[in-house]
């Protein structure tokens, strides 16, 4: 049987999978903002898991929220990048210093 | 016996492509991997009985979010080659510092003990479909954040469009002002010439 700590795991791996990507793709943020995706489906999955095994269903509209915010965030997030590219023409982060005093 | 290998079906086909996500060269295929990732989070999701949520992050995640990223890694012309140079280094301490997380959470859901209410079993359906039961508690306990995500979206919107827009100088556009300004004495010339006179303009 499939019980909670299967879904935690695969959450917590998914998670893991998040971070490690942020920090292997210092330069390129448009992977950067693909591991930020995988770190809120993660959350989500822990959030759906939680909520079918609590009976509860705040879980799954708190995972709605959570997939609002994701979807805000990458399309500002992008339209950031887009215009960064047009001054730089590069998406190079690690030299990212224009708005520094 | 059919519902735990549809689970670790989903659960390797959500991991495998999250961690071709990240190691894939091509930011193309990345997008790609990261859409596969996302179905199976979603059947994930569906095994857990949350239908309406497996189905919104098919619709957001894949119908929206990754075709944004495929449109923005395809419209930008970018030297992903030059881009990858601090992978290799990155590499020793990125897997240093994931492992040590990975460790973290591991020991922690270990020492975790649910409590009285979480039964550690899936709680059986309810009559109610899905659906019905999450727009009721939508629209009654939680509409005021249900209507903050909807300005947040629309935020985003705004400001995305805000951020990207520019003005070009060869474009020609409608001047609203112009129009207006226009009276109808220097744009029509009202004549009833004669059969035959003709007209001059």
């Amino acid at each position: 049987m499939i019980s909670l700590a299967h879904y935690l795991t695969v959450a917590a791996i998914l998670f893991v999978i998040g971070v490690l990507g942020i920090f292997l793709n210092r330069r390129n943020v448009i992977l950067m903002l693909m591991a930020i995706e995988l770190i809120l489906l993660a959350v989500n999955i822990n959030l759906v898991a939680f909520s079918a095994y609590l009976g509860d269903l705040t879980g799954q509209v708190m995972a709605m929220f959570v997939l609002t915010v994701a979807a805000a965030e990458a399309a500002i997030g992008l339209a950031i990048l887009v215009i960064f590219f047009r001054r730089r023409g590069t998406i190079a982060v690690d030299d990212a210093n224009r708005m520094r005093g | 016996m059919i519902a735990i290998l549809a689970f670790y079906l989903f659960a390797t086909f959500t991991i495998v492509p999250a961690i071709a996500v990240i190691f894939a060269r091509n930011p193309v295929h990345s997008v790609l991997w990261l859409i596969l990732a996302f179905f199976n989070a979603a059947g994930l999701m569906l095994l857990l009985g949350a239908e309406f949520i497996a189905m919104l992050v098919v619709i957001v995640y894949v119908g929206a979010v990754a075709v944004l990223f495929l449109f923005v890694v395809m419209m930008l012309d970018i030297d992903f080659a030059q881009l990858r140079s601090g992978f290799t280094r990155n590499l020793p301490f990125g897997i240093i510092v994931a492992l040590v997380l990975l460790a973290e959470i591991v020991i922690a859901v270990s020492a975790w003990k649910a409590g009285p209410a979480l039964s550690g079993r899936e709680v059986a359906a309810t009559t109610q479909p899905n659906i019905v039961a999450l727009g009721q508690l939508l629209y009654s306990r939680f509409l005021l954040p249900f209507e903050l995500a909807g300005l947040i979206l629309l935020v985003a919107m705004v400001g995305a469009i805000v951020l990207t827009h520019r003005k070009r100088p060869d474009s020609r556009r409608q001047s609203a002002s112009r129009q207006i300004r226009r009276r109808p004495d220097e744009a029509i010339k009202n004549l009833d010439p004669g059969v035959g006179e003709g007209m001059t303009l």
